[in-house]
């Protein structure tokens, strides 16, 4: 333990503890702006400057380590105006858009400024003028927004292990960007929008769809129905002010009610379908000598990371469509049937943490009812901002139930929201299949919780069948790399591109940071708990649909609507072009 | 061995080789073939005498004569007058300015009887390319004893007595850093020789390798033996071609030797050297973007701690030192750490080498001992002021070193002292600017210099050395007000306390000086008032640099 002295008073912390851990012991918020909780120290905005008695020059808090006798000011009027300066340089020379800019009351910087008391700005602005990336239909990028804190540039490197953004160009011209000016679509980004959680200001965002959701709405021609995605039901509250993980799945139908969707139905519906075609196609695999080990495909991030760094392995992958997509192909096949609907008139809205479903929406293939099978697709955010801008009161709207049939559902299903969900609910449904048995304890601890790698063994009578999930996809590759060393022997993987699973998407409300995704991934587990059917198989409205419309799992019509093939992508494509 | 009684010197270092000093070599040889005095006299291609102002220069032994701004033109006369009939030829001598008579020989000139050579004793002496002549001058002397005699604590132990500080700029103990180096866990260990010279106006480095490429080589293998590392680096600028040729060139015949490579002089101790080129960006001057670069990486500085004695390059032990702080290495373990001290001041031993450039008669390369004044320098070495305008400032220590005044000039030049004067001894570059330049300009240029070489990496250096440029040349332009000194001096104080790596740090210290002492000249431009020295723009016009922004 190492003893310092921090504005007079004295703290004692562990060794190695930085200074900026050791303040906030002491009951000071040094502020920060290029420090982020669950990221590597880079000391690069200088905002969190603190006077170490000897140092010649300031000290970063964030960087710098304690050490015994140390004395530390944190509050002089030196530090305050150079911090003060700082920001004023970096605003300066930033676009002077706040009221205009999607992270209004939501941008780092702005709030920095405020808590600095920055009244005026001393310098003459000088706007870095650099041309925006919409090349993509998830993401934007607005460098001249970017304040180079790097902290997309760790995500993207460091956690998802994707390395497409860096810094580029040096001194005052310095941005994050993709390599040679390329944009999103034109190098191996997976889509993912883990950047958006990094950034602390408006430079990345998603590709905001709201206005077609709304002109649908309105278009009393059409037929407007929706789908939520499991891990929306725990995040969509913070949209609204209500504390992480929060369970709020009634009042989000009714919000979507109120909002004006014909029907409100649940992707949960679709997860439970997922199972039994890739359960079925697990087993099938198995029994039959397929190529394993065989990968879940729910995570259009993933898919895409596979396609442009592993396309050899892309035989690997589920050829189960995600549930957002396999409830698309159905709205306008099953769902027009029974309802009596022209599918031409339907119009399917997903609601998603995701920005990679954007994507994954418009991929030509995903046209199988013969109609763009999902029309369009809204993050988490852009519904809390539908919800805000038409002034409906969520936490005092009455819980509203789902549409049938689309909208029946197990637990097997909302833990698809969190990482070794996917799995979970496969075994509870692999093991009643294959061993006729109710399962002893229908929890698999072994895939839960935030670790990286997570691996198990199941023993379906006799047949010992080994699992790994993986979630992030630096994990993923790491998972990649002994899949491809053959050392590993596993038969079933479930990766999720985003650290947490989809809880942790990226469009899902900001912040999402660890301490979030705890809390949404509690949310996730306790919905579970709290419904009555918990295994997929045992959703009635499945059997109803492989009744009376697919058949049976791995089916003709099944191959037709629910399930993909996948497309090799070149790492780097033609300049220009598209990857 | 063939004996010859007469040796010409031409100096190749890359100053005099803007000259083409192949051809002055090409025109000796021809012409000692036609007098056939080829087997008596050879022709030696040397490192740099420092004497730039004058090059090319030609040094004919045994007297020493020095000549001047020799052409090809000239060898003819050399050959025929001095070698065969043993007479100088008047009109090439020296001219020592400040001397009533011509100089006949190097050791007689003013500007090297201050001198004190120590680093520089090879250079202009010896052919680079030859390790038997570096050998003939006790080269490799050293690392034979550290090796056959010493223990590696004893080799630290007499760096740390010696007081030798690092010359790259920082003044840090070397024998503290090799200590800190060879108590460090981690393996394998680095050494690696910071040759990446950017500070402007300096070229000490440049000519140190080019003149005396062994003693480098030298340094770095005992600094191996004494902190446990087995492999060097060279980190050097990709412009100093003839640097990298001879470096390459004494690594190979070192090798030859065995006194480089495996098993060096049969002792079992290996010791490895790569010369590896820099881009050209500055900010790899400092040691962790320089550590970045060498690896790979975009050429930017890392958060210290933890320093390179701890992690360095490739996250391990790492000494890293300046090419000058190297050339020591060999004559303290050679001649001892005492030895070493009796030179120089006590904070502050032994020589400095100094760049001279700007508005000085003798421009060139010196190396005087630590604690000479600026005056002695200037006008007894330097030769003065030319063309008869007055001392103005003089920049210490390259850009990111502050100025210095008339009425500092009597100051010893260590570390210590110019650190409290508020400048910096820093590299050695000493840039002399006389009363026909404008302080707002020269400021000006400094300012460019940092907003084209921050790295872009932390916020205040990022931000904060364009402003300094866009707001200084808005009083070159006519366009400035007393809040733009505020602004400056605000700026600065931030710029000073604030970023992440010296470069940031530094940047402010000439803006900072030049407005302490010349601060009416500042104003003089504000308004309707016009740039005193006639250098700036029309007031409220665009200037060049302006419109170059």
């Amino acid at each position: 333990m190492v003893t310092l002295t921090i504005d007079g008073q004295k703290v004692t912390v562990p060794g190695g503890t930085t200074v900026l851990e050791a303040a906030r012991r002491a009951g000071v918020a040094i502020p920060v702006l290029c420090h982020h909780p669950d990221q590597e120290v880079k000391a690069v905005c200088r905002v969190c400057v603190v006077e170490v008695a000897g140092s010649r020059t300031f000290q970063a808090s964030c960087a710098h380590p304690v050490a015994e006798g140390m004395v530390v000011r944190t509050n002089t009027p030196a530090l305050r105006e150079a911090r003060r300066t700082i920001v004023e340089l970096m605003l300066a020379t930033h676009p002077d858009d706040c009221l205009r800019c999607e992270r209004n009351l939501r941008c780092e910087l702005q709030s920095l400024a405020e808590k600095l008391g920055v009244r005026e700005i001393h310098f003459d602005r000088l706007v870095r003028e650099v041309p925006g990336d919409r090349s993509s239909p998830s993401l934007f990028r607005d460098p001249s927004k970017c304040i180079v804190c790097r902290r997309c540039v760790y995500t993207c490197s460091q956690v998802q292990g994707v390395g497409i953004l860096h810094p580029v160009h040096r001194g005052y011209e310095t941005y994050v960007a993709p390599g040679w000016g390329r944009g999103l679509m034109e190098i191996a980004c997976t889509l993912c929008g883990q950047c958006v959680h990094a950034c602390p200001v408006g430079a990345i965002g998603e590709q905001d769809q709201t206005a077609e959701v709304w002109a649908a709405l309105a278009d009393p021609k059409k037929h407007v129905v929706v789908q939520t995605a499991p891990a929306t039901r725990v995040a969509l509250g913070e949209e609204v002010g209500l504390p992480s993980g929060t369970i709020v799945t009634g009042k989000m139908v009714a919000a979507l009610r109120r909002l004006g969707f014909d029907r409100v139905f649940d992707t949960d519906f679709t997860a439970d379908l997922t199972i039994m075609e890739e359960g079925h196609e697990l087993l099938h695999r198995l029994k039959n000598g397929g190529v394993l080990p065989m990968f879940t495909s729910c995570s259009p991030g993933w898919i895409k990371y596979m396609e442009h760094t592993y396309p050899e392995y892309l035989p690997h992958l589920s050829t189960c469509k995600s549930p957002q997509q396999m409830f698309g192909a159905l709205a306008k096949t099953y769902y027009a049937e029974q309802a009596g609907i022209n599918p031409a008139d339907i119009y399917v809205v997903s609601i998603m943490p995701c920005t990679a479903k954007k994507f994954e929406a418009q991929r030509p293939e995903m046209n199988s009812s013969g109609y763009r099978d999902v029309d369009v697709v809204l993050t988490t955010r852009e519904l809390g901002r539908m919800i805000r801008e038409a002034g409906i009161q969520f936490d005092r709207l009455p819980d509203s139930p789902y549409d049938d049939p689309l909208g029946i559902s197990t637990g097997a299903a909302v833990i698809f929201g969190a990482t070794g969900g996917v799995m979970e609910a496969a075994l509870r449904t692999a093991y009643e299949v294959v061993t006729g048995r109710p399962l002893p304890k229908i929890d698999f601890e072994p895939v839960r919780g935030l670790q990286g790698i997570k691996e198990a063994e199941v023993d379906l009578d006799g047949t010992c069948l080994k699992v790994a999930v993986g979630h992030g996809l630096s994990n993923a590759q790491q998972i990649m790399e002994r899949v491809k060393s053959g050392e590993a022997g596993w038969h079933f993987i479930e990766i999720m591109c985003c650290p947490g699973g989809c809880i942790g998407g990226g469009g899902q409300p900001i912040p999402t940071n660890t301490e979030v995704r705890i809390q949404r991934s509690k949310g996730i587990y306790q919905v579970d708990r709290e419904l009555p059917l918990r295994k997929s198989h045992e959703n009635p409205a499945v059997d109803q649909i492989y009744r009376e419309f697919l058949a049976e799992p791995l089916g003709h019509r099944s191959h037709e609507l629910l399930h993909t093939h996948y497309t090799p992508r070149a790492r780097y494509g033609p300049p220009g072009g598209k990857s | 061995m063939q004996l010859q009684r007469a040796h010409v010197l031409v100096c190749h270092g890359t100053n005099c080789a803007l000259h083409a000093p192949q051809a002055l070599v090409d025109a000796f040889r021809r012409a000692l073939r036609e007098t056939r005095l080829e087997p008596e006299v050879r022709v030696v291609e040397t490192g740099c005498f420092g004497l730039c102002e004058q090059g090319p220069t030609v040094v004919v032994y045994p007297e020493g004569t020095l000549y001047c701004r020799v052409s090809p033109a000239d060898v003819g006369e050399i050959v025929s007058e001095h070698l065969l009939k043993g007479r100088p030829v008047g009109r090439l001598l020296y001219r020592d300015p400040a001397a009533v008579k011509t100089v006949q020989t190097f050791p007689e000139a003013r500007y090297f009887q201050k001198q004190v050579r120590v680093v520089l004793r090879n250079c202009g002496v010896i052919d680079p390319s030859s390790i038997e002549e570096y050998i003939a001058r006790g080269g490799y002397l050293s690392l034979g004893k550290v090796l056959t005699t010493m223990e590696p604590a004893g080799v630290v132990q007499a760096v740390t007595d010696s007081g030798l500080r690092g010359r790259g700029g920082a003044g840090f103990p070397t024998g503290l850093k090799w200590r800190f180096a060879a108590r460090a866990a981690g393996e394998p260990k680095y050494v690696v020789c910071n040759a990446d010279e950017g500070e402007p106006g300096t070229f000490k480095d440049r000519l140190i390798l080019e003149g005396d490429p062994h003693a480098i080589l030298e340094a770095m293998a005992i600094c191996g033996y004494a902190t446990g590392a087995h492999r060097g680096f060279i980190y050097i600028r990709g412009e100093y071609r003839l640097s990298i040729t001879m470096l390459e060139n004494a690594i190979k015949s070192a090798k030859e030797l065995g006194l480089l490579g495996k098993n060096i002089l049969g002792t079992g101790f290996d010791f490895d050297v790569e010369v590896r080129l820099g881009s050209g960006a500055y900010v790899c001057g400092e040691e962790t973007a320089l550590f970045e670069s060498l690896e790979g990486g975009r050429g930017e500085p890392r958060v210290k701690p933890p320093y390179p004695t701890d992690r360095g390059l490739w996250g391990r032990p790492t000494v890293i030192n300046n090419v000058e702080t190297l050339a020591s290495i060999p004559h303290i373990i050679e001649k001892g750490p005492a030895w070493f001290r009796s030179l120089g001041t006590p904070g502050t031993p032994g020589t400095k080498v100094f760049t001279l450039c700007g508005n000085i008669v003798n421009t060139g390369l010196i190396e005087v001992p630590m604690g000479i004044t600026l005056r002695e320098v200037i006008y007894e070495i330097g030769g003065g002021i030319p063309g008869g305008r007055r001392f103005k400032l003089a920049q210490t220590g390259g850009t990111s070193g502050g100025c210095v005044t008339e009425e500092l000039l009597d100051l010893p030049m260590d570390y210590d002292t110019m650190a409290k004067a508020g400048t910096a001894l820093g590299s050695g570059a000493l840039l002399i600017i006389d009363d026909s330049h404008c302080i707002v300009d020269v400021a000006r240029s400094f300012a460019k210099f940092f907003m084209h070489e921050s790295c872009g990496k932390c916020a205040p250096c990022r931000e904060g050395t364009r402003r300094l440029y866009h707001i200084i040349d808005g009083i070159a332009g006519g366009r400035g007000s007393p809040r733009d000194l505020e602004l400056l001096e605000l700026l600065s104080r931030t710029l000073y306390m604030t970023p992440l790596c010296p470069l940031g740090q530094t940047a402010p210290l000439p803006i900072m000086t030049t407005l302490r002492y010349f601060r009416p000249e500042y104003e003089a431009h504000f308004g309707s008032g016009v740039c005193p020295a006639g250098v700036c723009a029309e007031p409220g016009g665009s200037t060049k640099e302006a419109r170059a922004w």
